[in-house]
């Protein structure tokens, strides 16, 4: 009997036990499920984190080189600018450089022979083919006279051009104050005495003649920089070279003359 | 290295041409005075393109273009007519002869220069 209940308290302590250890382990495993969660949770946490940090990252970047392409973008309107500014300032000077050769080629012609009327024929070629005239006179003033007489003429027959007067029309009046004159209109003119054009021969402030354009060629429209230029060029330089050929002329001349009398006189006594 | 002729009486504008062609790369310029002259120069020069005036003593430059092309030796060098004639009917004979193009005096230089690189740069 008495056997038998410490059996029945050895099997009822085994089975507390049991129960214990059962859970015991219906803890572990909700421990363990727990710490698995837990453990999923953290990672994917990280994996979060990571990915926010990424994308941080990426941010950053894209507004570094959004700034950048903005920064290239202007830089290269600038240099766009900048080019737009050289590309004009090479076309003037290319234009500069055009006028300064126009002017050097007159300017050379008109200085390169003592023959008056060949000093003649460069005006004349300079104001057709650089100007663009179409009729005009030269007119030399003759001091005897105090008139102004026309002595090389393009489109009109000298010989039918009539002496003008110091101070008679415009050509007259530019003949005795020495100023330039420029007609509003560059439509061409019958009238002898108001061309559209008409400038002084000067030699410092003593006026030697004018040159008188009446029309300019059908395709030319009006005057730009480098007509103006070649004009202040003419009245200069075409004066002295008209001057000192028609000085130089008149010297070889009265030269001829005076050695033909001295070989006249050489030959007399032999006679 | 285009050879250039340049076909005019008046020496101011034979020189600006040919100062002018000088800024054209690696050109060589030839003068000739009116057209029998640039015949002359046609038949001992190697010859890329031609410049020329109508109006010239001894030979004009729409006899030259004519006779030009009608040379087989020449006929496919280019020639620009570079005048004082502005008309219409002047610049349509011109082109009719056979000349490539055709330019008014008073020229403007990078116009010229345009044009004439236009036909030896290919």
């Amino acid at each position: 009997m008495e056997r038998d209940s410490s059996i029945n308290r050895k099997a009822e302590e085994f089975l507390q036990v049991f129960k214990k250890g059962e859970e015991f382990t219906k803890e572990l495993l909700r421990e363990n499920e727990r710490l698995r969660f837990r453990v999923a949770e953290l990672e994917e946490a990280l994996t979060r984190s990571a990915d926010e940090a990424r994308a941080r990252l990426y941010e950053e970047r894209i507004r570094q080189l959004e700034e950048e392409l903005r920064s290239l973008r202007e830089r290269f309107s600038q240099v766009e600018e900048e080019n737009k500014d050289f590309a004009a300032k090479y076309l003037e000077v290319e234009e500069e450089n055009n006028n300064l050769a126009n002017l050097y080629v007159a300017s050379y012609q008109l200085h390169s022979t003592l023959d008056f009327n060949e000093v003649l024929r460069i005006v004349l070629e300079i104001i057709i083919n650089l100007i663009g005239a179409e009729r005009f006179a030269i007119y030399l003033m003759e001091e005897r006279t105090n008139e102004l007489v026309a002595v090389a003429a393009e489109g009109l027959e000298v010989a039918s051009i009539p002496r003008v007067r110091l101070g008679e029309g415009i050509v007259g009046k530019v003949a005795k104050e020495g100023e330039s004159y420029f007609a509003s209109s560059t439509d061409g003119t019958d009238d002898l005495l108001s061309p559209i054009v008409c400038i002084p021969l000067k030699i410092k402030e003593h006026v030697i003649g004018v040159i008188a354009i009446y029309s300019l060629l059908v395709q030319k429209r009006g005057f730009s920089n480098v007509d103006y230029e070649l004009f202040n060029l003419l009245a200069g330089h075409a004066a002295t070279a008209i001057f000192s050929s028609r000085l130089y002329t008149q010297s070889e001349r009265k030269l001829t003359t005076l050695q033909s009398f001295l070989e006249l006189l050489k030959e007399k006594p032999r006679r | 290295m285009p050879n250039i002729l340049v076909v005019e009486d008046s020496p101011t504008m034979r020189q600006l041409i040919s100062f002018a062609m000088r800024r054209v790369a690696g050109s060589r310029v030839i003068e000739a005075s009116d057209g029998v002259d640039a015949l002359k120069k046609l038949s001992s020069e190697q010859v890329d393109l031609i410049l020329v005036d109508i109006n010239m003593p001894v030979m004009d430059g729409l006899k030259l273009t004519s006779l030009v092309r009608g040379n087989p030796a020449y006929k496919d060098i280019p020639i620009i007519i570079i005048t004082t004639e502005g008309a219409e009917e002047d610049r349509k004979r011109a082109l009719a002869i056979g000349a490539n193009a055709y330019l008014t005096k008073p020229i403007q230089t990078q116009e010229l220069i345009k044009l004439v690189n236009s036909f030896t740069q290919g």
